[in-house]
C-alpha cells in the first residue's frame, strides 16, 4: 500500500467531511437557536442540487448554478419556516419529527412530480475538470480540492459570522435566553427565519457541490441527513466547532474504513470473505464511533448538557 | 363504558368483519389489505409502548421490524434449501414453522433492543431521536452489504411458512393468525399500561425526579419498555415478511421507522387503539389516493402536516374527545 494512496484517501475523507459540515452546521444552528429537530434538512440539500442542475442546464454556467442553489434553498427554507416550522418551536420533539417528516414527503414527491424520477446530471466546470498535481506526485481531481477549499472558506466565514458580527451576537444570545433578547428589542421571529434560511442555504450549497460528483436525484438528501445527525451527536448539539470536528472525524473514518478495512481483513482471511466482512464492518464503522463517543461523553465532544 | 372504549370495540369488530365479508364475497385482495393493517398495527402497538407510555421518541423501530423480517427470511430460506444454519459447534436447522420463527424474531429483536436501548437511553430528548435513527440506519447499511442473505435485493421465500393445523396460504386463515396475535398484544398492552410497571413508566415520562425519589430507576424502566416495545415490533416484522414472502433492507430503512411512527400519531399517541386506526387510515389512503395519483405521498404529507399542526391527539382524540395525559 503506497503513501500516495493513503494521502488520496485522506483527501477524499476531508472532502466528504467538509460536505457533511455544511449540512451539519445548519442543523446544529437550528437546533441550538430554536431547539428544533429538522428532518427536512435533507430535502433542502436536494432542493439546492436540483436548482443547480436546472440552472446549469439552462445557462451552462456552474457559478450561476451555485448561486441558484444557495438562493433556492434559502428561499425554500424561509418559506417553510414562515409557513410551518415557526408553529413548531413550542411543540415537543415528537410533533417536530412528524411535521418535518411530512415536509420530506411533500418535498420528495413534489420534486419527483416536477423533475421526474430519472436522475439529473450536473457537470463539473471545465476549469476544474482535470486532475491537479500535488507535491509528492499525487494526481488529485481539481474539483474535489475546490470543494475542500469552498467548504473551509464557508466554515471560516461561519465562525466569523457567529463570533464577530452583530447577527452572530444575536444568534448566540438567542441560544442562551430567547425571552431576554426579545425584551431587548431584537425581532426574534425575523432572526429565526434568518437562521433557518442560512442553514438551508448551506445545505443547498452542499447539495449542488456534491451533485456534480454524484447524480442529482430524489431522496439524495436523506443518507446525508442521517450522517449529519451522527456528526452532530458526536460533536455535541448546538456547537459549530463540534460540527466541524465531528464532520471531519466521520468523513475520514467512513472513507478510510471503506478502503482499508477490506484490505486489513485480507491479511488473515481469504479474499472473498475479507471483502464482504470488511465492507459490512466499514458500513457500520461511523455508528460504532458514535456509540463509543456516547459511552465516554453522552452529550458529545463539545456539547453542554443535553 | 367510555366513548373511547366503545370506539375501540367497534374498531376491533370492524377489522374482523371486513375480511370475513370479503372472504364471503371472494375478494382476497381486501383480505390481504386487512392483514396488512393488522400487522402494521401490531408494529405500531409495539412502538406505542415506548412512545405512548414511556415518552421515548424512537425513530429506529424499523431496526426491530426488519430484524423480525430477516429472522423469518433466514430461517425459512435455510429450510427451503435444506441447508443447516450452522453445524459447529452444534447443528441448527432452518425452519418453516411459524411459532418457532416468531419466537426467534421476538427474542432476536429484544436482544438488539437491549443493546440499542442501553446505549441510547443514556441520553434523552433530541439526542435519543437522532441516535435511535442512526442505529436503525446502521443495521440498514449492514443488511445492504450482507451479501449472504441477498444484500440489497432482499430474500424471497417460495411458500408461506406453516402453522400447525392451519392452511396459511388461505388468505383468511393467515389474516386470523395476524388478528389473534394483534388482539392478544392489545390486551397485553392494556394490562401493561395499568400495571405497576406501566404506571411507574408513565410517571417517569411525566416527572422523572418524582420516580427517582420513590426509589425507582427511570433508566431501568425505560430500558425494559424499550425491549418489550422492540420485541413486539420484531414479531410484527416476522409476520409482515411472511405476508409478502419477501424481506429486504427496505424494511429496515428509516422511512419504515417514520411510517410506524405515523401510524401511532394518526391514531393518537398513548391511545390503546391508536396504531390500529393509524394503520387502517394509512393503508386506506395508500389504496385510495394511490389509485388517483402516482404522487399520493404529497397528499399524505399535507394531511400529516395539518394533523400535527391542528389536530393534536390524533383521530381517536378528534372522534372521542377525551384528552389523554401526554406531554
Amino acid at each position: 500500500m503506497s503513501i500516495v494512496l493513503i494521502l488520496e484517501q485522506i483527501l477524499n475523507g476531508l472532502q466528504f467531511g467538509v460536505m457533511l459540515f455544511l449540512m451539519a452546521a445548519g442543523l446544529t444552528l437550528v437546533f441550538g437557536v430554536m431547539g428544533l429537530i429538522n428532518l427536512a434538512h435533507g430535502a433542502l440539500y436536494m432542493v439546492g442540487a436540483f436548482a443547480a442542475a436546472a440552472v446549469a442546464g439552462l445557462t451552462g454556467s456552474f457559478l450561476l448554478a451555485l448561486i441558484a442553489s444557495l438562493a433556492a434553498a434559502a428561499a425554500a427554507g424561509a418559506v417553510v419556516e414562515i409557513a410551518v416550522i415557526r408553529r413548531l418551536y413550542d411543540r415537543d420533539h415528537l410533533d417536530q419529527v412528524l411535521a418535518t417528516f411530512a415536509l420530506i414527503l411533500i418535498f420528495s414527491e413534489g420534486t419527483r412530480w416536477i423533475f421526474g424520477s430519472f436522475p439529473l446530471f450536473l457537470d463539473v466546470p471545465a476549469a476544474l475538470a482535470g486532475p491537479l498535481s500535488l507535491p509528492g506526485g499525487i494526481e488529485y481531481p481539481a474539483y474535489r480540492l475546490a470543494i475542500i477549499g469552498i467548504g473551509l472558506v464557508v466554515a471560516a466565514l461561519l465562525f466569523w459570522l457567529i463570533a464577530r458580527t452583530r447577527i452572530g451576537i444575536q444568534i448566540r444570545a438567542g441560544e442562551a435566553d430567547r425571552e431576554m433578547i426579545a425584551a431587548l428589542g431584537v425581532d426574534i421571529s425575523r432572526l429565526y427565519t434568518l437562521v433557518f434560511a442560512l442553514g438551508a442555504a448551506l445545505a443547498g450549497l452542499a447539495g449542488a457541490l456534491v451533485g456534480a460528483i454524484q447524480s442529482v436525484q430524489v431522496g439524495m438528501g436523506e443518507p446525508v441527513l442521517i450522517l449529519a445527525f451522527v456528526v452532530i451527536v458526536i460533536g455535541g448539539i448546538g456547537s459549530i466547532k463540534g460540527a466541524l470536528v465531528g464532520a471531519l472525524l466521520v468523513g475520514l473514518t467512513d472513507t478510510l474504513g471503506k478502503v482499508f478495512l477490506p484490505q486489513f481483513f485480507g491479511l488473515f482471511l481469504e479474499p472473498a470473505s475479507a471483502a464482504s466482512v470488511g465492507a459490512s464492518l466499514a458500513s457500520m464503522l461511523i455508528y460504532i464511533l458514535m456509540a463509543a463517543v456516547l459511552l465516554v461523553r453522552p452529550s458529545g465532544l463539545y456539547g453542554g448538557s443535553a | 363504558m367510555t366513548r373511547e372504549n366503545l370506539f375501540n370495540w367497534a374498531l376491533a369488530l370492524a377489522l374482523l368483519a371486513v375480511p370475513l365479508w370479503a372472504n364471503a364475497m371472494d375478494e382476497p385482495f381486501i383480505i390481504t389489505l386487512a392483514t396488512k393493517v393488522a400487522i402494521l398495527a401490531l408494529a405500531g402497538v409495539g412502538l406505542n409502548i415506548a412512545l405512548g407510555i414511556g415518552g421515548l421518541v424512537s425513530l429506529g423501530h424499523a431496526a426491530f421490524f426488519g430484524i423480525g423480517g430477516y429472522a423469518m427470511g433466514i430461517l425459512a430460506a435455510h429450510a427451503q434449501n435444506y441447508e443447516p444454519l450452522m453445524e459447529v459447534p452444534f447443528l441448527i436447522e432452518g425452519t418453516n414453522q411459524m411459532p418457532v420463527i416468531w419466537l426467534v424474531a421476538t427474542v432476536a429483536s429484544a436482544l438488539v433492543a437491549l443493546v440499542i436501548g442501553a446505549l441510547s437511553l443514556r441520553t434523552s430528548g433530541v439526542y435519543f431521536i437522532m441516535i435511535t435513527l442512526a442505529f436503525g440506519q446502521m443495521l440498514y447499511y449492514f443488511a445492504i452489504s450482507w451479501s449472504a442473505y441477498g444484500g440489497e435485493d432482499g430474500l424471497s421465500i417460495w411458500v408461506r411458512n406453516e402453522f400447525p393445523g392451519l392452511n396459511t396460504l388461505d388468505p383468511i386463515q393467515f389474516f386470523m393468525i395476524a388478528y389473534v396475535i394483534l388482539c392478544l398484544v392489545l390486551v397485553f398492552s392494556a394490562r401493561l399500561g395499568r400495571s405497576p410497571f406501566g404506571l411507574a413508566l408513565a410517571a417517569a415520562r411525566q416527572t422523572e425526579e418524582r420516580v427517582m425519589t420513590v426509589g425507582l430507576t427511570p433508566f431501568h424502566l425505560r430500558l425494559v419498555a424499550f425491549v418489550i416495545s422492540g420485541a413486539i415490533t420484531g414479531l410484527a416484522g416476522a409476520l409482515y415478511a411472511d405476508l409478502n414472502r419477501f424481506v429486504s433492507p427496505t424494511m429496515l430503512s428509516w422511512h419504515t421507522s417514520g411510517e410506524i411512527m405515523v401510524f401511532v400519531i394518526i391514531g393518537g399517541v398513548g391511545r390503546l387503539f391508536g396504531p390500529v386506526v393509524g394503520a387502517a387510515v394509512y393503508i386506506l389512503l395508500e389504496h385510495l389516493l394511490g389509485g388517483i395519483s402516482e404522487y399520493w405521498q404529497i397528499f399524505l404529507g399535507l394531511l400529516l402536516l395539518l394533523m400535527v399542526l391542528f389536530a393534536r391527539g390524533g383521530l381517536i382524540g378528534a372522534l372521542t374527545g377525551r384528552e389523554v395525559a401526554h406531554d
